[in-house]
């Protein structure tokens, strides 16, 4: 069964953290994303940048700077995961929770998966670009 | 991250926020700072064991206050408030200042704040150093080291700063959008200033937290003011001219030209978030400043190679800047592009009238020096360069154009 896992925190606490202290849980996660990709868990997953630089589109005329709502803490990426259970969608959300202790996760199932299927879609790591 | 490091980033991502409410309340700095530092001491105390709040904003505003509160209350020998083992569950009343919180009188809180530190009776580098005091909360200590100053002289700095701000009418009310939009361009212009004292400090480990401050400071306008394109083009120039600072020296700390930089060592993450700013912006078809600024910094950051480089399009920007503000300054750096565009003559023509205005800049010799140089005047290259080296204002600057003054010297010789 496929599941999102979705990240959130303060954005202005973590886009304050210091290089190193970024890196430093960039690498402890990536260490639950090996595991799960060798487990065969682990699907796309995205870090997005902070709803400063996000604009919504509220109808198809009206287009607001910033993100949907003003919320205390916010969406800064996601994984999709392949898990037979909530129980397994729980324990991935748990190890990338004990990487990553300030932010929470919450768990959610797929309704809709439609896969990349672009010729040229990528297959590596892109940072930023 | 440890639990200590936790609360340190809170307390810091929380203290403008904090402290401009703290002000509004008390419309006293030293009691404001008092109340917040008190907040502070407790939430250290209190947080460890009882975990964060859920709003650490306004627990530490109404702890703040209610500790400043219950101070004046023990002078007065009256009754105290209860034990702040008590306040920190602050359950309902913290939700409900939550709430208050959101409303619009919060962004200008900390509008207020960053805007005392703008006054315009105190020198750029005082405004500067009263806002890492007030606003970011480092220590006095901290900011003398970032100015290279002795303890001493920044804490006279700092509180000579404070009483003249303290005789001055700070206006608490909630202010029209005309003064809004005023005290917004007042402390865009007070982060660019931070921002270029830490940019011009160069790769000095000791000073490179300036232009951090300046970010996370640019990054919380513009969320309090997300419509402002002017203010995500501030926040787009700083996030692209630091996506260079790995490039911008080598390894022995000397200053790497533009030109000769290796372009993979640009901060990709920072370059995509500052040109997303930037095209934020440009939509709203309100040119500024900062926004031609931005496009220029675009320009070189969206370019694979040097040779890439779009100078026309930065020649463009160049004169549209200096039609909004004229300026010596912004002609040399405008020359600096017609001298790729149309070689280096037609350059030195158009910086001759600028000698008497540029007479103390060390740009403005080095560029010409450069000119002259490219153009096989090496004599009047060399006086140039010795001028631009008595001007610099930084050994990295210096050592710079001393490399072109050896290679002179070593052509001669050969």
């Amino acid at each position: 069964m496929l599941y999102t896992v979705l990240c959130y925190n303060k954005e202005d606490v973590v886009w304050s953290w210091t290089k190193e202290e970024d890196d430093a849980v960039m690498a402890r996660l990536s260490v639950v994303h090996e595991k799960l990709v060798k487990e065969g868990k682990l699907g796309p997953s995205l870090r997005l940048l902070p709803t400063t630089a996000a604009t919504t589109l509220r109808g198809p005329g009206l287009v607001i700077d910033g993100p949907f709502a003003e919320t205390k803490e916010q969406l800064l990426g996601f994984y999709v995961i392949d898990v037979e259970n909530l129980d397994t969608a729980l324990d991935v959300a748990k190890q990338l929770s004990a990487a990553n202790p300030t932010s929470t996760y919450e768990v959610r199932p797929i309704a809709l998966y439609v896969p990349d299927v672009r010729p040229n879609a990528p297959k590596e790591t892109i940072k930023a670009y | 991250m440890s639990d200590l490091g936790w609360i340190h980033g809170a307390l810091t991502a929380a203290r403008p926020q904090a402290m401009g409410a703290l002000l509004r309340y008390f419309r006293d700095m030293d009691r404001a700072e008092e109340a917040f530092q008190d907040a502070c001491l407790r939430a250290l105390k209190s947080w460890p064991e009882k975990g964060p709040p859920r709003d650490p904003t306004a627990w530490l505003i109404l702890v703040g206050r209610n500790a400043a509160l219950d101070g004046v209350r023990k002078q007065s020998r009256t009754i105290e408030l209860p034990p702040d083992e008590q306040i920190s569950d602050l359950g309902d009343a913290e939700s409900e200042l939550a709430e208050r919180l959101d409303g619009s009188h919060y962004r200008d809180d900390v509008l207020r704040l960053l805007f005392i530190c703008c006054h315009p009776d105190l020198q750029p580098s005082q405004q500067i150093a009263l806002a890492l005091r007030i606003v970011s909360g480092l220590s006095v200590a901290q900011i003398a080291r970032l100015f290279l100053v002795g303890e001493a002289a920044m804490e006279q700095r700092i509180t000579r700063a404070k009483q003249r701000i303290a005789k001055a009418d700070v206006p608490f009310e909630a202010p029209g959008a005309a003064e809004r939009a005023e005290r917004l361009a007042a402390v865009a212009a007070m982060l660019y200033l931070l921002f270029n004292e830490g940019y011009s400090a160069g790769n000095d480990p000791e000073r490179a937290p300036l232009c951090d401050e300046a970010i996370r400071l640019a990054r919380l306008l513009l969320r309090l003011f997300q419509t402002e394109p002017e203010i995500m083009a501030l926040a787009a120039l700083m996030l692209l001219q630091q996506s260079r600072l790995a490039a911008r020296f080598d390894t022995n700390g000397e200053a790497v030209l533009l030109e000769d930089q290796d372009r993979s060592r640009w901060d990709a993450k920072l370059i995509h978030e500052g040109l997303a700013l930037l095209d934020k912006a440009m939509r709203h078809n309100r040119p500024g400043p900062y926004q031609i600024q931005a496009a220029i910094a675009a320009t070189h950051s969206r370019a694979a190679t040097a040779k890439e480089t779009d100078w026309a399009g930065i020649e463009g920007l160049y004169q549209a800047l200096e039609r909004m503000q004229p300026s010596p300054v912004i002609t040399l750096n405008r020359a600096v592009a017609v001298a790729k565009l149309k070689g280096p003559a037609a350059a030195l023509d158009m910086i001759a009238p600028l000698e008497e205005k540029l007479s103390g800049y060390f740009y403005f010799f080095g560029a010409r020096g450069a000119f002259l140089l490219q153009l096989g005047r090496t004599l009047e290259a060399r006086a140039d360069f010795d001028r631009a080296i008595a001007l610099a204002n930084t050994p990295a600057e210096a050592a710079h154009i001393r490399q072109h003054l050896d290679r002179l010297t070593a052509e001669k010789v050969s």
